[in-house]
């Protein structure tokens, strides 16, 4: 044997260099100023979620000084305020004047109200992917369990058509507004903390529209006979989904931003989503036998009436309680309401029908529609304004 | 649910979509491209159920990193010339990132495919992510890094200074205009398939080799969602290119991108990458080495020039060109030289050039020194007040230059600088590709063809112009860079936090004025512009006067 001389090339790799550059090693102007300074916090102390969010879309009126750069072909950059024809404070100053020498600055921070929203729930990502991850887990093991009990046979014929054709229905409408009104809103808002609230609201929406799929896809697999496609023919061409369907494409085809947010959250979902997923489906399952549906449906009614519902008040109090345009907002939400609050009670007319299904009844449907209005109404009591009388109708 | 393949359950979800049978949804974006219906693949193939798990893992990751680094004391070996730099990047990238969100639903009426608006969906909420873990790593840079100074006031700076607005292009460019031109071609044709490159994933690694590992954490981390975005924009194109009538504007749309994103993403990450750096092994890449691999084989060759079977026009000239003012035209030095020269205009600081540096530089850019060498040494030289001002007004053979109209970015290779009129103003470009997009690309016809939806743009686009004729002490204060003393600057051209040897407002107070480039270049008669003119394309290389002997 000869030895063999292996030749080993050094491998090259940064040297770390302790440098002492971290908080507090030296003291100078400046040294112990740890917090954003460019905005106020909604409370004493700035929070994490405002940390992350507050200024990210900047805004010419106050430190924005070149102005955006960019426009559409009418010339208009950024995100316009009257993108929607409520107003806050200051909204209708005109834009600071910049030109040769005219320095950088424009009105101070704030510069208008839009920019004190807050989104009560705090979301940003951390929050936005735990909160939905926790969610497709309980609900995974939920369906599991069901699945290993044998939970859907014990569900009588009349109760699997309500849940392929009916509950399935559902998830064409929360998917819709999903995309086509809340993503589509998440381009129109003033401020970063406005558009944040409404895309994470987008995705609940199309999650539960997912959940609702998904679970359609489980039954398709569990219970013999279950149509898997019966939901897209209902949604299609069942005449008592055709109000629901009618309102909801009208939704998406709202200009104006505020309007389409108010119009689907304050309005629709207690109305109608809620008068469905709560008065109707959450009553009606135990007595079918079933336990599951309750847990689905369950999620996304949280979503909603936990989280969704909780930064749009917050956000249109601030409109209706604005200093300088309280009234002008009521004025421009009441004609909202008197458009839209017939449409969401014809729809939920319209659904009537469905109470009458299932072998073992729900509460009546005159009763889960007065619980809705009250909802309804407790809501524009939050928000100070007057209950239109289209909804007695 | 949890044995659905994710085949099945993305078929499934499929059925979700639905044609409108009473009311249109609201149209609020045009394009001039013009869409067939099609069936196309959502190439993400992404169902919720799976995907928020797997994101909040990724955060766990990401978190749990963060954490380390405090406890493991990763400051103290950080170096602050390449911190510094961050006080840059950071405050810009989140803007991006959240304008990409916004940039989505431009593409839902204009993109007819309902299986497409899913990844777009998601591709919306992992902007969010981006944009707010950003924030968040800013957030702990300035609680943990020994100088908070411009990650305290980062969002108001980024606002008001001129380095934010070229870095803005690259998030109001996705967001206006033509749908298809801003949210698919300029935003994931160009900017997320071939830029992300450099910026998510070689920048971090440079950040490694300077001590910090949480910039790669959470860069790595977006970039693995970076890679869906891309097949978004993959399958628009498809789409897009599969009637013949889009052709001339996907070309036109692809110059603009391109040389736009050039202009502004080298000049940026370039920048930090080579001069942001301590780490001098003759054997680590360059940034010229990076954009080579990143960007000219794995973009261009790999990416791009497949898709011209399909009809597609590659701006082959203009790639070129892009690497030939990278390694021929020093854009990337040019660039980094204006910053520090403009030290006083910013909100972080900037370390001097070192031997270790030149030697570096001369290995990598042959020639380098002579161009640049001496007056990085006079930079140094100038670093701390001594009775003289800030290098921009000592004589050190460097002509202030004029700023592009179009990219913002200064006009630094000299030879290329065009002039034009444009809707009234003379008007300055770095580059004759910089004045065709303002000349040519962004407006209602193109080539004798209506283009009605076509962006324009706005703004007060020279910064000088804002402070024309103010004192140095007051520009400094009307933009916030000052530190909590209330006379210290933010920006200092060295690293000694001594507070005897920082530069204060009462330096500043005894400069000569700021003058606007472009305000002087409209009060000049027909045959004063034109000598400006014939003066300043005989200028450089490193700003060099015309009269200068050439390197």
């Amino acid at each position: 044997m000869t030895d063999v001389q292996e030749t080993v090339q050094e491998r090259s790799f940064p040297k770390p260099v302790f440098t002492d550059a971290e908080a507090g090693a030296k003291e100078f102007p400046d040294s112990t100023a740890r917090r954003y300074n460019y905005y106020e916090p909604a409370k004493r102390k700035q929070s994490h979620y405002e940390d992350v969010t507050v200024e990210v879309q900047p805004d010419p009126r106050h430190y924005l000084s070149q102005g955006w750069l960019y426009g559409f072909a009418d010339g208009k950059g950024g995100y316009p305020l009257e993108w929607t024809a409520l107003k806050a404070w200051g909204s209708d100053r005109p834009l600071p004047e910049r030109g040769p020498g005219s320095g950088g600055k424009g009105y101070d921070w704030p510069a208008h109200g839009w920019h004190e929203f807050r989104d009560p729930n705090e979301e940003w990502e951390l929050t936005l992917y735990r909160y939905n991850a926790n969610v497709v887990r309980q609900m995974t093991q939920n369906i599991q369990v069901a699945r290993q009990a044998k939970a859907f046979e014990q569900w009588n014929p009349n109760w699997i058509r309500f849940v392929e054709q009916h509950v399935g229905a559902w998830m064409h409408p929360e998917h819709g507004l999903g995309l086509y009104l809340f993503a589509n809103a998440n381009r129109r808002a003033p401020t970063n903390m406005h558009n944040n609230a409404i895309s994470v609201n987008s995705m609940h929406k199309i999650r539960f529209a997912q959940d609702l799929a998904l679970y359609n896809l489980t039954l398709s697999e569990e219970i013999d006979g279950f149509d898997g496609a019966a939901h897209v023919e209902t949604w299609n061409s069942d005449p008592t989904w055709q109000g629901v369907r009618r309102t909801a494409e009208a939704l998406t085809g709202i200009d104006d931003w505020c309007e389409a947010i108010f119009a689907a959250n304050v309005i629709f979902e207690p109305l109608v989503g809620e008068l469905f997923r709560s008065n109707l489906v959450q009553q009606a399952a135990a007595g079918n036998g079933d336990f599951v549906t309750p847990t689905v449906v369950g999620a996304g009614e949280y979503d909603y009436a936990q989280r969704d519902l909780r930064y749009t008040r917050a956000m249109f109090q601030l409109l209706t309680s604005d200093r300088e345009f309280a009234e002008h907002n009521k004025s421009i939400m009441a004609q909202w309401l008197s458009n839209w609050v017939p449409q969401c009670l014809d729809a939920a007319r319209t659904l009537q029908p469905l109470w009458s299904l299932p072998d073992s009844k729900p509460p009546r449907f005159e009763d889960g529609l007065d619980r809705a209005k009250n909802r309804f109404q407790g809501i524009l009591s939050d928000l100070d304004l007057q209950v239109p009388e289209e909804l007695a109708q | 649910m949890s044995r659905q393949s994710v085949a099945a359950a993305h078929k499934k979800i499929q059925e979700l979509s639905w044609e409108p049978m009473y009311h249109e949804p609201v149209k609020h974006y045009g394009t001039d491209y013009t869409f067939q219906k099609a069936q196309k693949r959502d190439p993400l193939k992404q169902v919720l159920r799976s995907y928020f798990p797997m994101q909040e893992e990724k955060d766990h990751r990401v978190y749990g990193a963060s954490d380390g680094a405090i406890r493991g004391n990763m400051f103290r070996q950080v170096q602050e010339r390449w911190m510094e730099w961050q006080k840059l990047f950071l405050s810009i990238i989140p803007l991006p990132e959240i304008s990409a969100a916004r940039a989505m639903p431009l593409l839902f009426r204009t993109v007819p495919n309902p299986e497409l608006h899913n990844g777009q969906a998601i591709q919306m909420i992992d902007e969010v992510r981006h944009s707010t873990i950003q924030q968040n790593l800013k957030r702990l840079y300035m609680n943990n890094y020994i100088d908070p100074a411009g990650f305290n006031n980062s969002l108001r700076n980024f606002q008001s200074d001129y380095c934010g607005t070229i870095g803005r292009q690259f998030a109001e460019g996705f967001i206006t205009g033509d749908a298809i031109t801003a949210a698919s071609i300029y935003l994931t044709i160009v900017a997320e398939t071939a830029f992300t490159n450099t910026l998510f994933v070689a920048m971090p690694a440079e950040a490694a080799a300077n001590g910090d590992y949480l910039l790669p954490t959470v860069f790595h981390s977006v970039q693995s969602d970076e890679s869906r975005h891309i097949s978004n924009g993959y399958a628009t194109l498809l789409m897009a290119l599969s009637d013949e009538s889009n052709h001339q504007l996907l070309e036109r749309d692809l110059r603009y991108a391109w040389w736009n994103n050039h202009r502004v993403v080298d000049a940026a990450i370039g920048t930090f990458i080579e001069y942001g750096t301590k780490d001098r092994r003759k054997d680590r890449e360059s940034y010229a080495e990076m954009w080579r691999r990143w960007i000219y084989d794995d973009y261009y060759r790999s990416y791009l020039v497949p898709l011209e079977k399909y009809g597609l026009v590659i701006p082959h000239d203009l790639i070129e060109e892009a690497w030939n003012q990278i390694w021929n035209k020093g854009y990337v030095h040019e660039v980094a030289q204006f910053f520090a020269t403009g030290w006083l205009a910013n909100y972080w600081r900037i370390d001097a050039m070192t031997d270790k540096d030149f030697e570096w530089f001369e290995h990598k850019y042959p020639g380098w020194y002579n161009k640049y060498g001496k007056w990085w040494e006079n930079y140094n030289r100038l670093a701390t007040p001594n009775g003289h001002n800030p290098i921009v007004f000592e004589d050190v053979d460097y002509v202030y230059p004029h700023r592009c109209w179009t990219c913002m970015v200064p006009c630094l290779v000299r030879e290329d600088m065009v002039m034009a009129e444009v809707d009234g103003q003379w008007r300055t470009y770095c580059h004759e590709m910089c004045k065709w997009t303002d000349e040519t690309a962004f407006r209602p016809t193109y080539m004798g063809r209506e283009t009605p939806n076509m962006g324009k743009l706005i703004g007060k686009r020279e910064w000088e112009t804002l402070y024309h004729e103010w004192n140095w002490a007051d520009v400094v204060s009307d933009m916030g860079f000052v530190r909590d003393d209330g006379k210290t600057m933010v920006a200092q051209p060295h690293l000694n936090l001594d507070p005897k040897k920082m530069w204060t407002l009462d330096h500043m107070r005894r400069c000569p004025p700021l003058l606007s480039p472009n305000v002087l270049l409209n009060q000049m008669s027909a045959e004063d512009r034109d000598a400006f003119h014939a003066d300043y394309i005989k200028q450089g290389p490193a700003g060099r006067s015309s009269g200068s002997p050439k390197p």
